[in-house]
């Protein structure tokens, strides 16, 4: 049952020919034995899901049930759950069991899936490797000494390893494509303001974007349907209807003109990535979709742009978990002031810490209009690099990461190098744009991914064109070595 | 050597809205700690703000009632620091586009001369929480109490416009007059819904530069900030006639104690990090939302003083102190609409009623005695059915609760008697009694007789129970007593 596709799934519970019962152990099973190699899931729901199993059966007996009613997916370890630990990949809140759920949770609890548990992440999402977690890191199923990516690398692993059909995520800079890309999976970003933000635990709040992750486009679609909403309680969402994703996602790709930035296929970008990610653009030229190459010119500042403004809004989103109302508190506080310092201390990992203090750093007086004042110029004129690109183009393409999956401890002496693997993917969060990620090739026996950006609220068209491509190809249903 | 003043003032104005400026909490004030306060208030992860849309009505208002520019797009920042009754270790703010701009507003000195003050801006502003480091609490530990995290609050900037504690005061309590006659704050001093923050310096007179200032945060009282002003000014004077120089500072003041004392310095001030908050939209003001709200602006202090003088034949005077105070001004219109006499409801408002409840620490609102009670009673002391002095006793009882003034006249027996058939026999009765005292009058050299008919008048009044309308009785006697000589 674990190499059907969650579509596949779907129409087997909607025809009886599995129970979700049977579905929901089959995958609690394959989390109990195979997920010690990975470490993808940080929390397992077992008892939950079993019975949320049962009650999605009985919906799936009486008929009328929404489509992804009895579907098993994960919710990465961001987003909260209503009396299950919510621990962000962070010691600060390892003991943290909130009394809400996020609203992404909240639709996906109505449309009847059953929740396996949450995955393991970067700590408070900073992260592109899934080593800051607090919890441990995520090996890759593709190679257990190479990286998943991150942050979202618990969910991105899980998929990869066939531990559940889909899974939620988030992406601030990259936190969905880029670990898809090196996990073999397929991931999409929607615009800013698609998906609610509500209950999400903030780490750069204009980032900031949930998303779905699973083997192929169109069960990206179908999660999305329930995953984007509208939602009052989160004033950046934006009130517009959600389309029916999966509805286009056979129309033709002839006559697609799709952008490929001369940026990004610079110095850095691995020749095997650029090759697989050549072939992918060649597979979608023959369909009879448009290369047009196009500029983006303020490509290059991007990272530095992103480096300032998400620490800035992360160092105010960080400063509540002060160890005063939830969360970690120091023992034997002296005072107020060792309550806080220690708490924060001995409570948030070396990353975060590092963020934290960059961003307090570009936000302090004398500071600001260089450094805070500067990026957000910065992210003005990358915006109008996109907004001029599809002017001409339906959609952008190129490579979602410079390279296939490091070795762990690859790039942790170095937080700049880190940071450069979000190069190709940062951009259209400054943007606010969507973006996704597939798998188009294997070099060095790990996945390549292609990005598709597309233009505000056209995740449809990018769902389209990211189908089509899998229709052509086989890199989607590939599985790593013991997983099939 | 003489010393010029200079004060600006920094208001804070709760809103008087139902629910939190960014979650759907309560505002009631005096709950049990903490039962008003949601997962938004407490920061929980994941937690957002929205933003009350009546907050932003109220700020506008005051706006419109100041002739202020509006801000049509202003924008939250981020005010990041760390305490404990602010729970996401940033206060939600608005720095460079306030929601109201520059206006100014003219205010009366108690010499009947009147100055403009210049406001900078005004902006909304989220309120923090309390912490209670007395009471139970055992000494090494501090009770936080989050009900109050999150009330909208509007802070209103002066210029340095303001020369002397009265002027400063005449500000404020101009300030409180507009706010709570337009209904945006409920006024209440006592319980933090205005809070002043008092930047005092002092220069040599005539000089144009400003001396070094330091601010006095956190009163709340007009008593404390009027004390406040002076303390500090003495001081600062103190200081530089002994030649030291004044440190720029943040003080505090006890009302209570009367001690003033430093909190911290220049140096020692925090780094607030301001940023546009990026979970908030911009607030756009449409010139529609403007309007609609200009034309149901309530009618404004000045306005309503003018209004009284013209349609109630009120002195300036008068109106004047029944304007200043909304509920005190509506107070006095229910009781005129129904009693139909400006002059005695006037007096009657300002003068026993507001004594009395101010005595008692109680507000026109919640007022024993109801604006058609006292109407009731001014009626009865209007048609002459009782005296002045028995108007007292029934306004008594009344505030006791013992029912309309008709139903304690009533009841008690206090009827007057305007009857002149019935009087002028106890006025005969009373000479007949008291032949002495007649003789006496009548030997009298005319221009002290009139002194006389006190003696005559009391004893007619005591035998009446002071029941006899005693201009009727006056008028009796007189002409009974002129008629024997």
């Amino acid at each position: 049952m674990h190499n059907l596709t969650l579509a596949e799934l779907v129409k087997g519970l909607q025809s009886k020919e599995f129970t979700s019962v049977e579905l929901t152990q089959h995958f609690l099973d394959r989390i109990a034995s195979l997920d010690p190699a990975y470490n993808a899931v940080i929390t397992v729901t077992a008892e939950q899901a079993l019975r949320a199993a049962a009650a999605a059966d009985q919906r799936l007996a009486a008929g009328n049930a929404p489509d992804l009613c009895g579907v098993p997916i994960l919710h990465k370890d961001i987003f909260c759950t209503d009396g299950v630990r919510t621990s962000c990949g962070s010691k600060m809140l390892d003991n943290f069991i909130p009394p809400y759920n996020a609203t992404v949770v909240e639709n996906f609890e109505q449309a009847g899936a059953v929740v396996l548990g949450k995955t393991n992440m970067d700590e408070f999402a900073m992260g592109s490797s899934n080593e800051t977690s607090f919890f441990g890191p995520v090996k890759n199923p593709w190679a257990t000494d190479s990286v998943p990516g991150g942050s979202s690398g618990g969910s991105a692993a899980a998929i990869a390893a066939r531990l559940a059909p889909g899974a939620t995520a988030t992406d601030t800079g990259g936190s969905i494509r880029q670990p898809a890309a090196l996990c073999g999976v397929s991931g999409i970003k929607p615009t800013y303001g698609r998906v609610s933000r509500w209950g999400m635990i903030a780490f750069a709040s204009s980032l900031d974007q949930g998303g779905p992750m699973a083997r192929s486009a169109e069960d990206c679609a179908l999660l999305l349907n329930c995953m984007a909403s509208y939602d009052d309680k989160d004033s950046t969402c934006i009130d517009r209807e959600v389309p029916d994703y999966t509805a286009n996602l056979n129309n033709s790709v002839k006559g697609l003109r799709i952008g490929v930035p001369q940026e990004y296929f610079s110095e850095g970008l691995h020749p095997g990535t650029e090759q697989a990610v050549r072939a992918a653009l060649a597979t979608l030229q023959e369909q009879g979709a448009e290369l047009v190459a196009i500029s983006l010119p303020n490509s290059a500042l991007s990272v530095p742009a992103y480096y300032v403004i998400a620490p800035a809004e992360a160092s105010a989103n960080l400063s509540r978990f002060d160890g005063a109302r939830y969360g970690y508190r120091c023992e034997d506080p002296k005072d107020l002031e060792d309550m806080y310092c220690r708490s924060r201390a001995e409570g948030f990992g070396e990353e975060v810490q590092r963020r934290i203090l960059i961003g307090t750093y570009c936000l302090s007086a004398g500071y600001y209009d260089a450094y805070y004042g500067k990026a957000q110029q910065v992210r003005q004129l990358i915006q109008q690099d996109f907004v001029s690109a599809f002017e001409n183009v339906d959609l952008i393409m190129g490579p979602t990461c410079p390279s296939p999956a490091f070795k762990f401890g690859a790039k942790g002496d170095d937080p700049v190098a880190m940071y450069l693997e979000d190069i190709y993917t940062i951009a259209t969060n400054l943007a606010g744009l969507p973006g996704m990620s597939i798998p188009c090739g294997m070099v060095e026996d790990k996945p390549v991914g292609l990005q598709i950006i597309g233009n505000y609220f056209d995740e449809a068209r990018i769902l389209n064109a990211a189908h089509q491509f899998q229709q052509l190809s086989d890199w989607h249903t590939m599985a790593p070595e013991g997983i099939a | 050597m003489s010393w010029d003043i200079v004060i600006g003032l920094e208001i804070h104005v709760q809103l008087a809205t139902k629910t939190k400026i960014f979650s759907g909490a309560s505002t009631a004030y005096g709950a049990e700690p903490n039962t008003q306060a949601c997962a938004i208030d407490l920061a929980m992860p994941g937690t957002l703000p929205v933003l009350n849309k009546q907050a932003v009505n109220y700020a506008v208002m005051f706006g419109l009632a100041i002739d202020a520019e509006i801000g049509k797009v202003s924008a939250f920042e981020r005010k990041n620091y760390f305490y404990p009754d602010l729970p996401k270790g940033y206060q939600t703010t608005q720095l460079e586009k306030p929601i109201v701009g520059p206006g100014e507003m003219e205010i009366q000195r108690t010499d009947g001369s009147s100055k403009k003050v210049r406001i900078h801006h005004a902006h909304l502003e989220e309120d923090a929480g309390k912490s209670l480091h007395e009471g139970n609490f055992n000494s090494s530990f501090s009770g936080i109490d989050l009900n109050r995290a999150g009330t909208p609050l509007i802070e209103i900037v002066t210029e340095p416009d303001m020369y002397s504690a009265e002027e400063a005061i005449a500000f404020a309590k101009k300030i409180h007059s507009i706010v709570t006659s337009i209904g945006i704050c409920d006024g209440e001093m006592s319980q933090g819904s205005m809070r002043f923050d008092v930047n005092v310096s002092v220069k040599p007179s005539g000089s144009d530069t400003l001396g070094t200032r330091t601010e006095t945060k956190n009163l709340n009282s007009f008593k404390f900030m009027e004390e406040a002003i002076k303390r500090e000014v003495a001081r600062q004077i103190d200081v530089l006639e002994d030649g030291g120089s004044i440190v720029q500072e943040t003080r505090l003041y006890n009302g209570e104690t009367k001690v003033a004392r430093s909190m911290r310095s220049k140096e020692e001030a925090n780094d607030y990090r301001y940023f546009p908050c990026p979970d908030l939209l911009p607030v756009v003001v449409s010139d529609d939302q403007i309007a609609e709200l200009r034309r149901n602006l309530p009618e404004l202090p000045d306005a309503r003083q003018a209004r009284f003088v013209e349609q109630y034949s009120l002195s300036e005077y008068d109106a004047g102190i029944l304007s200043s105070d909304a509920a005190m001004a509506n107070y006095f219109e229910a009781v005129v609409t129904t009693c139909n006499n400006a002059k005695l409801a006037a007096n009657w408002t300002m003068g026993e009623l507001a004594a009395r409840l101010n005595n008692q620490d109680l507000s026109m609102t919640n007022s024993p005695v109801s604006a058609e009670q006292l109407a009731g009673l001014i009626v009865r002391i209007a048609d002459n059915s009782i005296s002045g002095k028995m108007a007292k006793e029934v306004f008594d009882a009344i505030w006791a609760g013992e029912g309309s003034a008709d139903e304690i006249i009533e009841a008690r027996g206090l009827k007057q008697v305007s009857d002149s058939g019935a009087l002028e026999q106890m006025v005969d009765e009373v000479l007949a009694a008291n032949q002495a005292m007649v003789d006496d009058y009548i030997n009298t050299d005319e221009a002290k007789r009139k002194k006389k008919l006190g003696g005559f008048m009391g004893q007619i009044m005591k035998a009446s129970k002071g029941q006899a309308n005693p201009q009727q009785v006056n008028q009796i006697l007189a002409s009974k007593l002129n008629e024997l000589l």
